[in-house]
């Protein structure tokens, strides 16, 4: 393992629901069998008290940190967690699934149906969020480990770890909640079915059944712009493109690119139309507008259940998931009597600050993870 | 497990810790970067939340392994049933704030009882400046100039006795602070800040 970081690491799959004994979905459906991914860093104890384990956001997957080989690219929260790092693999044991529905090595609609031999695609069923804490549960169990010492998660992440915490409560000691609020307000779930529309008219698309055939990289393209746009700020794209021009001094008065934002959205969708599949991409938008904490009642009733101590951070400029939804969440937490520190912090990166607000993250995640260190 | 108190505490610090009894429930609005929350948690055996508006204050707080709140004195009350607390602390915070009754009252709704540490605007040293100088004062108590201060609210440790009274507020216990050690006489004339403990009537 080198110094610096993770070192390079390999993604490992645990294959569980094997029939009969299907995951039985939200929805009432069933699912068999669940190949999961996932990946560790650092070192189980030998009372096995020292995990944590981390959700990925919409898109992400397995490959939290370190290198996998021959790529140059690290894992999507390499800067929090490694030797010395926020999440310190010197003392603790990080682990990262690929959530259901997905396509980075965990069933999803582009997986083959044991059943049927050939890709799900539509005919996989609708997931939900709970369906995935449910899956993951059942690989922590694989692993040997009966209580987590910590979970965290931003965004789609941060979803996850309020349902595990009052779905499972008393299996983690703590939970770091990030970027994120108890259910999707219309205006997320708006902006989700621009971009699950921009998919579904694509002529490619084909119901679903683009298999082995051209997928629909237009309407994911798209679908990914939106996204993309959601996740800076205003600031954020100011600064970083402004009304600078691309490779011409003046516009062209035609439909050419002309602005260099226009340049990096068509770049960034079209490496992520090479990475992810049109259908994962589907399911997992409706996955979070399914999400509510509330469904069953009041809020205060169902995080009343948890009892991990939270810590809570969300970010001024993130308006995709502004402060003031997660202060919906936190002050349930507060009637309930819950443990719970909560910070907004102060940036222009927009909702993709989980993501690079490395430095305010990790002082706080450290010192908070101190303390329940010394309380437990 | 309850330690000593250190010997180089603020003196308004070491008053409040003395003030207030041992293992209860404290919530410390505009508590800073947590100074006295950690002193009430590690000698006086309470257990606490702070609720602090500045961000790099909440991170020394998290340091000193506090839960804390990021949010404003009013709106982080809010989030809090009646009688949550057993004591609510505002020291130094209140005349910072706009509406000092609708707070105050707030605060012994979420506590059982309120201490608040107030400046006081009436010190000698801030009434000869404004009689014999013609100015705003500036005092140890209250070091800012009048164009530059957080303070939106001056009044005096005789006004706070006044304003308590119309409002049907007890002062339970009271004591006061100047030039670093306790002012027992005269307090009106001789405290840069005052401490009330108040309960409802």
């Amino acid at each position: 393992m080198s110094e610096e970081g993770s070192g390079t690491v390999e993604t490992q799959y645990f294959t569980s629901f094997k029939s009969p004994d299907k995951l039985v979905l939200k929805s009432g459906e069933k699912i068999g069998d669940i190949t999961q991914a996932y990946e560790t860093y650092g070192t189980l104890n030998e009372d096995k008290s020292n995990a944590i384990l981390v959700f990925h956001a919409l898109t992400g997957d397995a490959h939290a940190a370190g290198f996998h080989e021959g790529d140059k690219n690290p894992g999507w929260w390499n800067p929090m967690i490694g030797p010395g790092k926020a999440f310190d693999t010197n003392k603790y044991f990080v682990i990262c699934a690929n959530c259901l529905g997905s396509c980075k090595g965990t069933t999803g609609p582009s997986s083959i149906n044991s059943e049927t031999g050939k890709p799900y695609g539509l005919s996989f069923p609708v997931i939900t969020i709970e369906d995935t804490v449910v899956a993951q549960k059942k690989l922590i169990e694989h692993l040997g480990i009966e209580k987590l010492f910590c979970m965290a998660g931003g965004s789609m992440g941060g979803l996850s770890v309020l349902k595990w915490t009052t779905l499972y409560p008393g299996s983690t000691s703590c939970a770091i909640v990030i970027a994120t609020n108890h259910r999707h307000t219309a205006q997320q779930i708006a902006l989700h079915e621009v971009a699950r529309q921009a998919i579904m008219s694509d002529p490619s698309w084909m119901e679903g059944d683009y298999y082995g055939k051209s997928i629909p990289a237009r309407g994911l393209a798209l679908a990914r712009m939106i996204g993309h746009i959601t996740y800076m700020s205003d600031k954020s794209m100011e600064e970083k493109f402004g009304r600078k021009l691309i490779g011409k001094e003046k516009v062209g008065y035609d439909f050419s690119q002309d602005f260099e934002v226009e340049n990096y959205l068509k770049y960034r969708s079209d490496t992520f139309v090479q990475r992810f599949d049109a259908n994962s991409f589907l399911y997992l938008t409706k996955a979070l507008d399914y999400f509510d904490l509330a469904e069953e009642g009041a809020l205060v009733d169902t995080v009343k259940k948890a009892t991990a101590s939270f810590l809570v951070i969300s970010f001024t400029s993130d308006w995709l998931y502004p402060s003031y939804q997660a202060k919906e969440f936190i002050k349930a937490m507060r009637a309930a009597d819950l443990d719970v520190s909560d910070i907004e912090i102060n940036t222009s990166y927009g909702h993709d600050a989980f993501l690079v607000e490395v430095e305010g993250q990790s002082k706080l995640i450290k010192h908070f993870m101190e303390r329940i260190e010394k309380e437990r | 497990m309850k330690e000593k108190l250190p010997k180089d505490i603020r003196v308004d610090h070491r008053l409040i810790c003395e003030m207030i009894e041992p293992d209860l429930k404290v919530l410390d609005l505009g508590c800073g970067d947590g100074e006295l929350l950690s002193l009430l948690i590690k000698h006086k055996g309470c257990r606490g939340t702070g609720i602090e508006i500045n961000e790099h204050a909440i991170y020394k707080c998290v340091a000193k392994g506090l839960t804390v709140s990021h949010a404003d004195i009013n709106s982080g009350l809010s989030d809090y049933s009646d009688g949550r607390f057993d004591y609510v602390i505002l020291n130094e915070s209140l005349q910072e704030v706009l509406n000092i009754k609708a707070t105050i009252l707030e605060a012994l709704r979420v506590g059982k009882k309120v201490v608040v540490g107030v400046p006081n605007f009436c010190h000698f040293s801030a009434r000869l400046q404004l009689f014999f100088n013609g100015r705003v004062p500036v005092t140890e108590g209250l070091p800012y100039q009048w164009y530059d201060t957080p303070n939106l609210r001056f009044f005096s440790i005789k006004d706070f006795r006044f304003f308590c009274k119309e409002n049907n507020i007890s002062i339970e216990k009271f004591t006061a602070v100047g030039r670093g050690i306790e002012i027992k006489f005269l307090r009106n004339l001789f405290a840069h800040i005052g401490i009330f403990l108040l309960t409802k009537h």
